[in-house]
C-alpha cells in the first residue's frame, strides 16, 4: 500500500544541536500514529517537518505529488490549510470569537459562505459533544471542552492528516481520555490520518502504532498500521 | 483479592445459592478469571464452619437439595473490618526488569535495547486495555484503568532507567 505521507532520511539541526538524525517514516492512510520520546527528543521537530512547518535540512517529505522540502511557501501554507488539521496542547481558539466562529473560521478563510461554514461548523461541534458551546466565547467555557472546540476546528474542513501535539497535556485524566476517545472516533469514522506527539503512554494507547523519538533517531515501534 | 471477603460481600447484598452467587461474583469481578464451583462451596463451607454465613433455607430438588447461604452479624463485622484495612502498598524491588538491565549492561549487551523491547510490550498491553475500555461499560473502564495505570508506572520506570543508562553503567562497571 502506498502511505500517505513519506519521509526519508530528514535531517535538522538548529544551531549545534542536531534535533533530527536521518529520520524514514512512513504514514499510512487513516492510521493513528503516536510519536513518543521525551522533552528534546526532536518529537515535535519531526512533527512540524511532516507538517510543512519547519522544513528539513535535508532529506523528503513525500505527501502525494508534493515534495515538502522543497515545494513554495503558497504551496505549503495551501496543504496546512485544506489537508492537514491541527490540534495543540492548549486550544488557541481565537478570543475574542464564539465557538461555532472559532471553528467555522478555517472553512471562512477558504471562502465558504458563512451560512454553509456555520452549518458544518454545528455539525462537527455535536460530533464533539459540544454544542452547547457553539454561542459562547472560548473564556466561558472548561479547559476540556476548550480541547473538543479546538479538534471540531481541526477537522471542520475534512483533513486528511491531523497533527496532534499533547493534545491531552493539559487536561486532567478524566478529560484527557474523553478528548482521546472522540478525537479517535471522529478520525476513524472521517477516515483520517492522525499522528499524535505525546510523552504519555495512556494517550498512546489510543493509537495504532507507535515510534519513539530519541536523541533525534527514531527506536523502536510496535503496533500495527491498518 | 480475597475471594471469601468478595462473596461474604455479596451475601450481605442478600441471601443467595451458590450457583447464583457464583454468576454474580463473575458478573462483577470476574473479568479475566470466573471462579470455578468448587472455589465456591470450599470457601462457603468455610465461612459456614467460621459462623460468618448460615444456610437460612433448604430446597429440596431433583438432585441435591439447594440450600441458600445469608450472612451472619459476624460476617458482616468481618466485611466491615476488611473494607477499612488498607492494603498492602507492593513494593517489587525484585524486579526482574531491573535485574535484566543490570545483567545487560555488566555482560556489554544493549541495555537500551532491553528497555525499548520492554517498553514496546508495555504499550501494546496498554493498547489492548484501552481497547477493551473503549468498547466497554464503566465497570470494564475501571478495572482497565486499574491495569493501565500500573503499566503507566513501569513505563515510567523505563522511561527514567533508559535516561540513566549512561551513569548507571559506569556504576556498575567501576
Amino acid at each position: 500500500m502506498t502511505p500517505l505521507m513519506s519521509a526519508r532520511g530528514l535531517i535538522k539541526t538548529y544551531g549545534a544541536t542536531v534535533a533530527l538524525d536521518s529520520v524514514d517514516l512512513d504514514i499510512q492512510a487513516g492510521e493513528i500514529l503516536a510519536v513518543m520520546g521525551p522533552s528534546g527528543s526532536g518529537k515535535s521537530t519531526l512533527m512540524h517537518c511532516l507538517a510543512g512547518v519547519v522544513r528539513a535540512d535535508s532529506g523528503q517529505v513525500r505527501y502525494g505529488e508534493t515534495e515538502l522540502t522543497t515545494a513554495s511557501d503558497a504551496r505549503l501554507s495551501a496543504l496546512r490549510r485544506r489537508e492537514f488539521g491541527f490540534v495543540f496542547q492548549f486550544g488557541r481558539l481565537v478570543p475574542e470569537l464564539l465557538c461555532l466562529e472559532n471553528v467555522a473560521l478555517p472553512l471562512r478563510m477558504e471562502g465558504v459562505r458563512r451560512r454553509e461554514a456555520e452549518r458544518r461548523a454545528a455539525g462537527w461541534l455535536e460530533r464533539l459533544d459540544v454544542a452547547d458551546c457553539a454561542g459562547k466565547r472560548p473564556g466561558q467555557i472548561s479547559g476540556g471542552q476548550g480541547q473538543r472546540v479546538a479538534i471540531a476546528r481541526a477537522l471542520v474542513t475534512e483533513p486528511r492528516i491531523v497533527f496532534a501535539d499533547e493534545p491531552t497535556g493539559a487536561l486532567d485524566s478524566l478529560n484527557g481520555e474523553l478528548v482521546m476517545r472522540l478525537l479517535t472516533r471522529c478520525a476513524a469514522e472521517a477516515g483520517m490520518a492522525v499522528v499524535l506527539v505525546t510523552h504519555e503512554p495512556a494517550v498512546a494507547a489510543y493509537s495504532h502504532r507507535e515510534v519513539v523519538v530519541r536523541d533525534g533517531r527514531i527506536r523502536t515501534g510496535t503496533g500495527v498500521s491498518r | 483479592m480475597s475471594i471469601s471477603h468478595t462473596l461474604l460481600a455479596l451475601l450481605e447484598h442478600g441471601p443467595c445459592h451458590g450457583y447464583d452467587l457464583k454468576q454474580a461474583f463473575d458478573a462483577r469481578f470476574g473479568h479475566d478469571r470466573p471462579l470455578h464451583y468448587g472455589q465456591v462451596y470450599s470457601t462457603l463451607a468455610r465461612l459456614l464452619k467460621h459462623g460468618l454465613v448460615e444456610v437460612d433455607l433448604v430446597e429440596p430438588g431433583a438432585g441435591p437439595e439447594r440450600k441458600r447461604y445469608a450472612i451472619t452479624t459476624a460476617g458482616v463485622t468481618d466485611v466491615e473490618k476488611w473494607l477499612a484495612q488498607p492494603e498492602r502498598p507492593e513494593s517489587y524491588l525484585q524486579s526482574t526488569l531491573f535485574t535484566k538491565v543490570v545483567v545487560a549492561l555488566l555482560t556489554g549487551r544493549d541495555a537500551a535495547g532491553v528497555l525499548d523491547v520492554q517498553r514496546a510490550a508495555h504499550l501494546e498491553a496498554m493498547r489492548e486495555l484501552t481497547r477493551r475500555k473503549t468498547a466497554g461499560d464503566l465497570a470494564d473502564a475501571l478495572i482497565c484503568d486499574y491495569a493501565i495505570f500500573h503499566l503507566e508506572a513501569d513505563l515510567r520506570w523505563l522511561e527514567m532507567t533508559t535516561a540513566r543508562l549512561g551513569r548507571l553503567g559506569q556504576e556498575i562497571r567501576s
